[in-house]
């Protein structure tokens, strides 16, 4: 399995899930607008949180085609990346010629926890009982206590036999499952990788855990604003759902068939900062070297890079610590390069929120057309790029930088150029 | 250019450390027994592999204990045990020369269990503040790279039982493209109430209660697996390297196929016997180079038949000698197959075969060679891994000696 890096990896079908729209369409149609789709969590009640602001999507399986069966079997992140995996294969006309040659690679952050945490409550009757009770258990539940679940059915879902495997890496999932998936492709374990990533986590487990470190937004009283990366009034991020999963093809075969092409993915890496399991160093160092490797990877120069979709959580230490991590690696070349934060829109979706942000760096690219940077009217002094505030920007876009950054010290950065 | 095992940290239910955990591995010695990390006896499976004799206080820092769950106390104890067996001192590296790379089937379940139960039963101003990440998938690779400050390329896969060798073929992959080292494996455990109540769920696990009749892959009686916790984590490096520094090696991590079965009534053939293919083909090996498999062992008579077939169609009826010792630890989960990877590398280096324990009347028709008993004194050169994951995840790995495999 020798690497053959002559082979090259392009995105020839999409799909998303994300709040404030159901498919693609609907999701570059709320990006361009720069409307905000967080709201006053619903899913539950929230009254005793310290957050109770959400971006939930108004997902429903049953509408989206899924078999009452398939509905009971999957927790709500497998059902979003199986609807996903449809409209990407629809978008991209891909039709499985030689299963064995199709792979499969899902990231998720926190995998089935909505129905894991039904589950819990049932079987220890509400927190009663530490011995919890098996006997009323759904049969299902093996499924959502390990994540690969979601892997499966997508690939039963497309018919891949090839190589499968669920990607967790906290919030870069979405970004590490691609970048597995163009992996591979390039050492030529697959010809196709069904890749992106699915994250349900707006659930009262996961509220309560970052309410316990106050990573969250607190701006209950305005909900549709309170998602406020780069601004100087920033809180923490809005907790997000969503899902996005692209057709990746090696770039003859996808030609071979006349395919659409949006993008390639020319160059990925990962680093760790080994410095705290939800803390950054604010000189942005490990960031700033999966940049700097995925250009070699990718061999540009920093000065090719059009646009930048950002982590941008809204949090205090991230905006900070990618501003740097930014103009450590790109120079001055940060300071003429539009930068924003789709979150600020859509929320944090974890581990889903970077095959979304893929999703929107290629239809940059497409559409020619730079998301903005929704609620930031007074920047953070410490932000000082060009974060695209308020409004969408039409600009020639031939290469993206997609980046990423989640607890364990995970730091992740992705290329995109148009395929001449 | 191969990538070679340097180093080797074991936490098995069979022996805590590698001598401890190989000594019992080659003699027979089980550690299968009844549940005592909580009371089993409501529950209709009640026995499980637990890592004996281990005092987190004795291996973990402080100010780590209250942020980690079991599993991740076990995983950072067998990874400075892998550090120290390969006589590497981290701060000697390139500055993002160190990555790591590991397997998860189902997070820090217990420290879950336990967060869940005080949202639930008090509110949620008690849920801890390490909730965030103690229980999640990515814990482990992330608490490494802390401990050891390995600031180079990661990574978390999850495969269920197959992870353990899809996060060393990832290890091995980032040893291709230049980095000096790798840790790597799985180690795994969701021994609490809610974990075991999941794990249930699936159907599959043996409800006898003698450990030694519960979990028998390949036998007549087979009737489910016994789980258990803990794996192994494995250092690697790229040869040139590890030459230089005059590294002991284990062996080469010579080849990896990873397949995904078809759906279920789709008539295809399993993806397993094609894993193995691709795995022997990629480490420039024919079957007959291969000494010994390291099988699955599923303990489901279904599974078992499975696995035996895709053996002989590579090999041939008993053309290979088959192992599962995972009869002596039970099914690790992410660890298990990791664990496997040791014992096959320990195989090579001691030139013996661990032995399958417990098998009184192996399945008819299955045609294997199988290991029982008592373990068998041979030059390994050569072995093969195999590992399924719930739901149809197929992986094979080879590891060879060092003058295998180039």
């Amino acid at each position: 399995m020798t690497s053959t890096s002559d082979r090259r990896v392009v995105i020839t079908g999409i799909g998303v899930i994300a709040p404030g729209g159901l498919g693609t369409k609907a999701f570059w149609e709320l990006l361009t607008a720069g409307r905000t789709a967080t709201r006053t969590l619903s899913f539950f009640d929230a009254t005793p949180f310290r957050s109770r602001v959400a971006a939930e999507a108004d997902f429903d399986p049953a509408a989206e085609g899924l078999s009452p069966q398939e509905v009971r079997r999957m927790d709500r992140a497998a059902q979003m990346a199986v609807v996903c995996t449809r409209e990407a294969l629809a978008d991209s006309g891909f039709e499985v010629a030689d299963p064995t040659r199709v792979g499969v690679s899902v990231g998720t952050a926190v995998g089935a926890t909505m129905s894991l945490e039904e589950e819990y409550v049932v079987v220890s009757d509400g927190g009663r009982k530490w011995l919890t009770d098996h006997r009323y258990a759904t049969p299902h539940l093996y499924d959502y206590l390990v994540p690969s679940s979601f892997a499966r059915e997508v690939a039963w879902s497309v018919g891949a036999e090839g190589p499968a495997t669920v990607v967790s890496t906290g919030c870069t999932s979405g970004l590490d499952s691609v970048g597995h998936a163009r992996e591979l492709i390039r050492e030529g374990s697959a010809d196709v990788m069904i890749a992106g990533a699915t994250d349900a986590p707006i659930s009262p487990i996961t509220v309560a855990c970052f309410d316990a470190i106050k990573a969250t937004t607190a701006r209950n009283d305005d909900p549709w604003h309170a998602s406020r990366p780069f601004d100087n009034s920033r809180d923490g991020f809005v907790l997000g759902e969503g899902s996005a999963m692209f057709v990746l093809e090696e770039l003859e075969h996808a030609r071979r068939r006349g395919a659409q092409i949006y993008a390639e993915l020319v160059g990925f890496a990962s680093r760790s900062n080994a410095f705290h399991m939800t803390g950054l160093r604010p000189d942005g160092r490990e960031m700033a070297e999966a940049i700097r490797v995925a250009l070699a990877d990718a061999r540009l120069p920093g000065e090719a890079v059009d646009y930048i979709n950002a982590h941008g959580s809204g949090t205090k230490q991230n905006d900070r610590h990618e501003t740097a991590a930014f103009k450590r690696s790109l120079g001055d070349h940060a300071y003429r390069t539009p930068v924003s934060s789709i979150k600020s829109m859509i929320g944090h979706s974890l581990g889903a929120i970077g095959s979304i942000e893929i999703a929107a760096s290629a239809l940059a690219i497409k559409h020619g057309v730079v998301p903005p940077t929704a609620n930031l009217h007074e920047r953070d002094p410490e932000c000082d790029l060009d974060y695209v505030p308020l409004t969408a920007r039409e600009q020639q876009t031939d290469v993206v930088l997609s980046v990423g950054s989640g607890f364990g010290g995970f730091q992740s950065a992705m290329l995109l150029a148009r395929v001449a | 250019m191969s990538t070679v095992v340097t180093g080797v940290g074991v936490a098995a239910p069979n022996g805590l450390g590698r001598d401890a955990f190989w000594a019992a591995t080659v003699a027979g010695v089980g550690g299968i027994g009844r549940i005592s990390r909580f009371d089993p006896s409501g529950y209709p499976a009640q026995l499980a592999g637990e890592v004996p004799g281990y005092e987190a206080a004795e291996h973990i820092p402080s100010r780590l204990m209250a942020q980690t769950d079991h599993m991740t106390r076990l995983a950072l104890t067998a990874a400075q045990w892998a550090l120290a067996d390969a006589s590497v001192d981290p701060a000697a590296l390139p500055e993002f020369g160190m990555g790591v790379v590991t397997a998860s089937a189902s997070g820090g379940f217990e420290f879950g269990h336990r967060e869940l139960e005080k949202l639930w039963s008090k509110g949620s101003e008690h849920v801890s503040a390490y909730q965030s990440f103690a229980w999640f998938y990515a814990v482990n690779t992330g608490q490494l790279s802390i401990r050891h400050g390995m600031r180079g390329p990661t990574g978390v896969l999850v495969t269920e039982q197959a992870g353990g060798l899809d996060a060393v073929a990832q290890a091995r992959r980032q040893v291709r493209k230049g980095v000096q080292l790798v840790m790597t494996g799985g180690v795994d455990a969701s021994l609490c109430p809610w974990g075991w109540t999941a794990q249930l769920a699936n159907g599959l696990l043996s409800t006898g209660r003698d450990p030694t009749t519960a979990f028998l892959p390949f036998d007549a009686n087979a009737s489910g697996y016994v789980p258990g916790e803990g794996g192994a984590i494995l250092v690697l490096e790229d040869e040139q390297a590890a030459a230089r520094r005059g590294a002991a090696v284990y062996g080469v991590i010579a080849g990896y196929g990873a397949t995904f079965d078809p759906r279920p009534g789709s008539g295809r053939p399993p993806g397993l016997r094609r894993a193995a293919e691709m795995a022997i083909s990629d480490a420039g090996l024919t079957p007959a180079d291969i000494d010994v498999v390291f099988a699955d062992g599923a303990g489901v008579a279904q599974l078992d038949r499975d696995e035996a077939e895709a053996i002989t169609a590579v090999f041939g009826p008993r053309g290979v000698p088959v192992t599962a010792p995972k009869t002596m630890t039970g099914r690790l989960y992410s660890g298990g197959a990791a664990l496997d990877l040791v014992s096959a590398l320990l195989s090579i280096r001691h030139g013996v075969i661990p032995p399958t324990t417990n098998i009184r009347r192996p399945a008819e028709g299955l045609h294997l060679d199988l290991v029982r008993d008592v373990a068998r004194e041979t030059p390994v050169r050569a072995a093969l891994v195999l590992a399924r994951g719930y739901g149809g995840f197929n992986a094979a790995m080879v590891v060879t000696d060092e003058r295998n495999g180039r």
